[in-house]
């Protein structure tokens, strides 16, 4: 073992090539999987930001937030079922926001929120109507504290009391208003989709104790007699338009980066080892063990990997100190960085087994009479 | 050797000189034979071979005589396919390749012909690799080491890689080597083919030297009728037989 790592220290050049190719590699794992984590967070910002144990959308609706819509009657049913603690409204609307200092058609997509109930992520409603917080991304686009939006073809006046963070929602920007506000707006600016007065779009239902979310989403539809359909917070995310084929999509590409990356170390070993064949084969003769040549071999792939891992995660966090944010969604997490270099690491030890055979083939007896 | 040896290092030397009854090799009946795209080859036929412990012996032949098979035996890098084999009083007969492996770790030292250092290791570190295969006491290994790179003249070229050091340099370190386990045996496969021969009867009287002290038995693998006197004994061989 100290022989491979000798080995390393003073023959880097060897192993350099290798090295840079497996580097790219982590970087464009990094990247890509940053890039899939920022635009998933860009979409589920605002249905994370419940902290809700359920989501319940009507059951027309086919889980989707904007053709759902509760009434009152169906919210007092829900709010009446045992374990059900609280069950406050959701509601949304998606209009173009004219911000100052930008032009007349330079719109600024946004979704108005308006909701009841607060959360670790989102402070109480503004009380006063008109008001609303805005997600922080707002303040690429120039918007301050204070500052007055208006929003829509009705160019409806919001003002923003403050910020929140991570509510994004179908990769837009996002207010969060009273529930008044929202339907106010919502009238004003979709008159084909009025709201009237206690409807809304979904509950966001928190459950009494720690219960079993399943098991509280099929009494709530019960007691609303199959007019709702309740999901867990993982399930809202899922029936998101889009989400999980993002994630599919991106998950084959990474998929397929790992499966290069087997196959990059295990060429790359491959031809290490049939270069050294004499040197094992010398090394067998004095008496190394093929398990003991074969643990040198590992050694050297887990310490090239785990460089350009170190490599990778660098450039992923200096990428993600230095893009604005709410221009790239990219998100450098600690997860995403740990996951990719272990799954490079479990890469470079299956890409090593394919060398296994042949050093355990290596014939000591071919070190002797090398010149016969 | 330097005046300020401690008692362990008289003791290790005296050690090696201690005359020894046991045999450093009985071959009896060795038989070795391929099977090669259905036909059989005999490389070895009922070979008979006996060295004292501290005997040096010359083995010659021609090319494709057996003589390299016959060492592998010897040097437990291969079984033979009937026969006994003992190598310093263990019979390594029956022996399974990971049994093998470990005998020759403790028990044997081979010089090549190809001399086969590690190339990306100092001439020291070359004679600790055994040790290192092994892990067994870095301490007296080291003391070893130091022990032989003297005693081979090499001290000053210690922390020189292979590179560097000419060829009778690094045969030497070559012989250093083979001697770090305080083997039964060593075996040399022409050690002098790529020397001149003024450097070649350099390097066989420092064989000779090195075993004698040590008490080591040796085979020497050579065509080489001139090296025949430097040892105790010289076998032949021819086409896989052995002659007296």
């Amino acid at each position: 073992m100290r022989l491979a790592l000798r080995e390393l220290r003073r023959r880097p050049g060897r192993f350099g090539v290798a090295t840079v190719i497996l580097t790219l590699i982590a970087i464009l794992l990094m990247f890509l999987g940053g890039l899939l984590d920022g635009l998933t967070a860009g979409n589920t910002g605002a249905i994370r930001a419940q902290q809700a144990d359920l989501i319940v959308y009507s059951e027309a609706s086919q889980d989707s937030l904007v053709r759902s819509r509760i009434e009152p009657r169906q919210r007092r049913q829900v709010q009446a079922v045992d374990g059900v603690s609280e069950a406050g409204e959701l509601g949304s609307v998606q209009l173009g926001a004219r911000i100052e200092g930008k032009g007349p058609r330079d719109l600024v997509p946004v979704v108005l929120f308006g909701y009841q109930s607060a959360s670790a992520g989102l402070p109480e409603p503004p009380a006063r109507p008109g008001r609303a917080w805005a997600d922080d991304t707002l303040k690429a686009e120039g918007v301050e504290q204070g500052d007055t939006i208006r929003i829509g073809p009705a160019r409806s006046p919001v003002e923003v009391v403050g910020f929140v963070s991570d509510t994004r929602y179908a990769g837009q920007s996002t207010l969060w208003a009273s529930l008044g506000t929202w339907r106010r707006i919502q009238n004003e600016n979709r008159p084909d989709a009025r709201v009237a007065p206690g409807v809304s779009q979904a509950l966001v239902v928190r459950a009494a104790e720690t219960g079993d979310p399943p098991d509280l989403a099929e009494r709530i539809d019960q007691a609303t007699g199959g007019l709702t359909s309740s999901l867990t917070e993982d399930e809202a995310i899922d029936a998101l338009p889009g989400v999980s084929a993002q994630q599919s999509v991106f998950n084959q590409i990474l998929g397929l980066t790992v499966l290069i990356a087997i196959i990059v170390v295990a060429l790359f070993f491959a031809l290490i080892t049939v270069e050294r064949v004499g040197l094992y084969g010398v090394l067998k003769a004095l008496g190394a063990g093929s398990g003991r040549l074969f643990a040198g071999v590992l050694l050297q792939a887990v310490i090239v990997t785990v460089i350009a891992c170190a490599i990778g995660a660098v450039a992923a966090l200096a990428l993600d100190a230095v893009i604005p944010a709410g221009s790239i969604p990219f998100t450098a997490g600690g997860g995403r960085l740990i996951g990719s270099t272990v799954v490079l690491l479990l890469a470079a030890v299956i890409g090593c087994a394919f060398s296994l055979r042949r050093v355990l083939r290596v014939d000591p007896a071919q070190a002797i009479g090398g010149g016969q | 050797m330097s005046e300020t040896q401690t008692e362990e290092e008289n003791d290790e030397v005296s050690r090696d000189r201690e005359a020894d009854p046991t045999p450093a090799l009985e071959m009896e009946a060795v038989r070795k034979v391929y099977e090669v795209a259905d036909e059989q080859v005999v490389a070895l036929d009922h070979a008979d071979l006996t060295l004292g412990s501290d005997e040096i012996v010359a083995l010659v032949g021609p090319s494709g005589s057996g003589k390299t098979t016959l060492c592998s035996i010897a040097g437990g890098i291969l079984s033979p396919t009937e026969g006994r084999v003992v190598v310093g009083g263990n019979d390594i007969s029956d022996y399974s390749p990971k049994q093998l492996t470990e005998f020759r770790r403790d028990s044997v030292g081979f010089v090549f012909q190809t001399v086969n250092l590690i190339p990306f290791l100092t001439a020291r570190e070359n004679l600790l690799v055994v040790d290192e295969i092994g892990s067994r006491d870095r301490k007296r290994a080291n003391r070893r080491a130091d022990q032989l790179l003297e005693e081979l003249g090499l001290e000053d070229r210690a922390g020189n890689l292979p590179s560097q050091l000419s060829g009778g340099q690094k045969q030497r370190v070559a012989i250093g080597r083979s001697l770090m386990n305080e083997p039964a045996l060593v075996l040399f496969d022409e050690p002098t083919s790529a020397l001149d021969t003024k450097l070649g009867e350099q390097m066989v009287e420092l064989i000779r030297e090195e075993m004698k002290s040590r008490g080591t038995a040796a085979i020497i693998v050579t065509h080489d009728e001139r090296i025949t006197g430097y040892a105790d004994r010289t076998v032949h061989i021819t086409d896989g037989r052995l002659e007296a």
